[in-house]
């Protein structure tokens, strides 16, 4: 009984309430519906397709999808290969290359954008015309950056070949045709596209920098070296994980540039990962290892992303 | 009785009349022939068929190469929107008739005598389980050597008919200062010039065996060692700058006599048939010596699929029409491919064309004719690829003897299994 009275007198309040509530909650709930479109597709279309693929590496699925899980043959197969040092594996190939390209690219582009970001930052004239030049090339596809530098740094055709012209004949770089250094190239490209638009981010986040620190640092007698070391790019802290985070992803889907750039390298020496969930999902018919293959960059990513973002965003309520 | 038989016959003639008349005219066709040659070849398939009276309508493909067109199909099958057709090769057609989505055309077979015409190695890929599913285009043959003549004549050099006379011509021509050996460094043309090393060191028996049989004591075999060391030899022979070079950049060295000789699928001829240069006079093609007499093939095949009833009169149309006398000619002679039947005449065939059609109809009769691994019609995509993945990384070092690369060969062929 006195149940049915206290929820009797909840609910006057809100009939109580006039009749434009309506209209608010409306108003509240705009947002989830105009999101709830796209919210769902990602759900669909990332989370459900990545819950799709780990099911299918536990399958046999060759040509086409199988449903029957057969258990895990093709991580068991990746496993061996990531021991198969001599002659590489095309697996052992691919996740030492994603190594070293992952590493020097990350590393690379950041100090480079830093780099020249700070160099923009000197109130220089010409800024404007400079900051485009340095960020089209991020404009360009993969595809285009890959072929334009296959050709320039071809012997017979680029840069080599041209400097030999010139006089220079004992100039040697022939790292895109050699199977020990070609990966290095791709980190050539990679950084070339990359770095301007790192520079852009860097230099927004110099430009939001409160120009009174500055100012008291210098009071203070702080040297441009220390004003940096100690002020600015510590300030630059939120700028230098969303530099990271684009630039992790960009690397893990590089599969386009190896492809224009290298065709694969000599032997297949150039390959990503990437590279080799492509080969062996459609073109070997092997849908189980291609799956597994790419189960694995998911959980690498994840592993790189997850601490690195918990221990970023942890501090930021204090 | 007599009366339910009467319905029963009109309520059949009507609805053969009504399927008749709902016929879609038109032909659905997935490919990826798109570039200059290979486009107008296609394109006397598309007027034989408007005489008919068949619209011909191409299924888009992004991106464009075979590759895309293949993620296109598996794509359009799952979904259950067949083409009419596609441009498929070798096991695919296999696979997909495993999956049970081919249609039957062994009626139209059956009555325009293709179980006679179209060599038994191209039925293999062609008839699944008794049953046409595939209509042969053209065959390839990947077993020749293409030859600058200006610059053969300069060194002096005959045809080599052995594998020793092929180094020693290679060596003229190395004096000489020219590049010898043409070759682009990726995985396939490697593979694919080594197809004919094999059939060369080991003869034809061997060749079946080791890469088609994928016979385990063939591929650890004496003979398939010496075949990795002739491998080596060639090598020592291309330019420095070889690796990742395209094959009809290949090509193009040979056209220009820049280099002496290159090993490729006779689809090289388009290029040199681009380029205005005529056989005889400006090219040679001689068959990889050792090899005269066998075919290494691969070949182009139109799978059809099952589709509704009311679309298959279209597909016959189709499938007709390509194994026709007059397309078979009129298409391979642009696209520098030999006919998929031995009954064509080879009157509007070149040298190099008429040679490749007498030595398709000798193979076939002798038993010589061989699906080529590195093309994919020797073995099923997976031990095709760890195939072509030994052969290159032999070439670019990666396998240093000819031993491991016996041992790396059988371990990636029993993997892929």
């Amino acid at each position: 009984m006195s149940t049915v009275a206290t929820s009797q007198i909840k609910l006057t309040p809100e009939e109580a309430r006039p009749r434009a509530s309506v209209r608010s909650r409306l108003q509240d709930a705009l947002p989830k519906i105009v999101l709830a479109p796209s919210f769902a597709i990602t759900i669909v279309f990332v989370y459900g397709f990545i819950l799709w693929t780990i099911y299918l590496s536990f399958t046999n699925s060759k040509t086409f999808p199988s449903y029957a899980i057969t258990g895990g043959r093709a991580y068991q197969r990746l496993w061996n290969w990531t021991f198969d040092t001599d002659p590489p594996s095309s697996w052992y190939t691919s996740i030492t290359n994603m190594g070293i390209f992952g590493f020097l690219y990350i590393a690379i582009c950041l100090a480079l954008g830093l780099f020249l970001a700070i160099l923009l930052d000197q109130k220089i004239r010409g800024e404007g015309v400079l900051r485009p030049i340095y960020l089209y090339p991020m404009a360009l596809s993969f595809i285009v950056t890959g072929v334009a530098w296959k050709w320039f740094l071809d012997p017979g055709l680029g840069l080599e070949q041209t400097l030999h012209q010139w006089g220079w004949t004992s100039f040697h770089f022939d790292w895109i045709k050699n199977k020990d250094f070609v990966i290095y190239t791709v980190v050539i490209a990679g950084v070339w596209q990359a770095s301007g638009f790192i520079m852009a981010m860097f230099l927004a986040g110099l430009r939001g920098i409160d120009g009174e620190i500055m100012k008291a640092a210098q009071i203070d007698g702080a040297t441009t070296f220390q004003l940096y070391r100690r002020i600015v790019i510590p300030l630059l802290r939120p700028i230098f994980l969303s530099a990271f985070i684009v630039l992790a992803h960009l690397a893990i889907k590089s599969y386009d540039l190896v492809v224009a750039l290298t065709s694969g390298g000599p032997g297949g020496s150039a390959w990503l990962p990437s590279n080799f969930m492509y080969e062996y999902t459609f073109k070997r018919n092997e849908m189980a290892v291609g799956s597994a293959s790419a189960v694995i960059m998911l959980m690498t990513i994840v592993a790189i992303i997850v601490p690195y973002l918990y221990s970023e965003l942890r501090e930021k309520p204090r | 009785m007599l009366r339910k038989l009467l319905i029963g016959t009109a309520l059949a003639s009507g609805l053969a009349f009504a399927a008749h008349a709902e016929d879609v005219k038109e032909v659905q066709m997935l490919h990826w022939w798109t570039s200059g040659g290979e486009a107008a070849a296609l394109n006397v398939l598309k007027q034989d068929l408007a005489k008919e009276g068949y619209a011909w309508k191409d299924v888009p493909v992004a991106g464009g190469g075979g590759d895309a067109a293949m993620t296109a199909l598996k794509a359009m099958v799952a979904a259950g929107n067949y083409p009419t057709a596609s441009q498929m090769l070798g096991y695919t057609v296999l696979d997909y008739a495993a999956a049970g989505v081919m249609g039957d055309l062994t009626e139209t077979a059956k009555k325009e005598g293709w179980d006679k015409s179209v060599p038994a190695a191209l039925q293999k890929f062609s008839v699944y389980d008794g049953k046409w599913v595939a209509a042969p285009v053209n065959v390839h043959s990947v077993n020749w050597l293409w030859i600058n003549k200006a610059v053969m004549d300069k060194i002096g050099g005959t045809e080599p008919k052995t594998f020793d006379d092929f180094i020693a011509l290679l060596d003229k021509a190395k004096a000489a200062g020219v590049t010898p050996l043409a070759l682009g460094g990726q995985n396939w043309q490697e593979a694919t010039m080594f197809d004919s090393v094999v059939l060369s060191t080991g003869g034809p028996e061997f060749y079946k065996k080791a890469m088609n049989d994928l016979d385990d004591a063939s591929l650890k075999s004496d003979t398939m060692k010496k075949s990795f060391d002739n491998l080596a030899k060639l090598v020592t022979y291309v330019d420095p700058n070889f690796s990742g070079r395209d094959w009809n950049l290949a090509t193009a060295m040979v056209i220009k006599g820049d280099a002496l000789v290159q090993v490729m699928g006779d689809w090289a001829k388009g290029e040199f048939h681009a380029a205005n240069k005529t056989p005889g006079t400006d090219f040679l093609c001689y068959r990889f010596p050792g090899t005269d007499g066998s075919v290494i093939y691969n070949s182009d095949m139109f799978g059809m699929f099952n589709v509704p009833d009311d679309r298959k009169a279209a597909q016959v149309a189709l499938a007709t029409a390509t194994l026709s006398k007059s397309f078979q000619s009129a298409f391979n002679v642009v696209k520098g491919s030999v006919p998929a039947r031995t009954d064509v005449p080879d009157t509007d065939f070149d040298a190099c064309g008429k040679k490749g059609i007498a030595d398709l109809k000798k193979a076939n009769e002798g038993g010589t004719l061989f699906g080529s691994l590195a093309q994919g019609y020797g073995a099923p995509p997976a031990v095709a690829n760890a195939y072509k993945d030994v052969v290159s990384k032999f070439v670019h070092g990666q396998i240093k003897t000819s031993d491991e690369a016996v041992t790396e060969l059988v371990k990636a062929i029993d993997d892929a299994k």
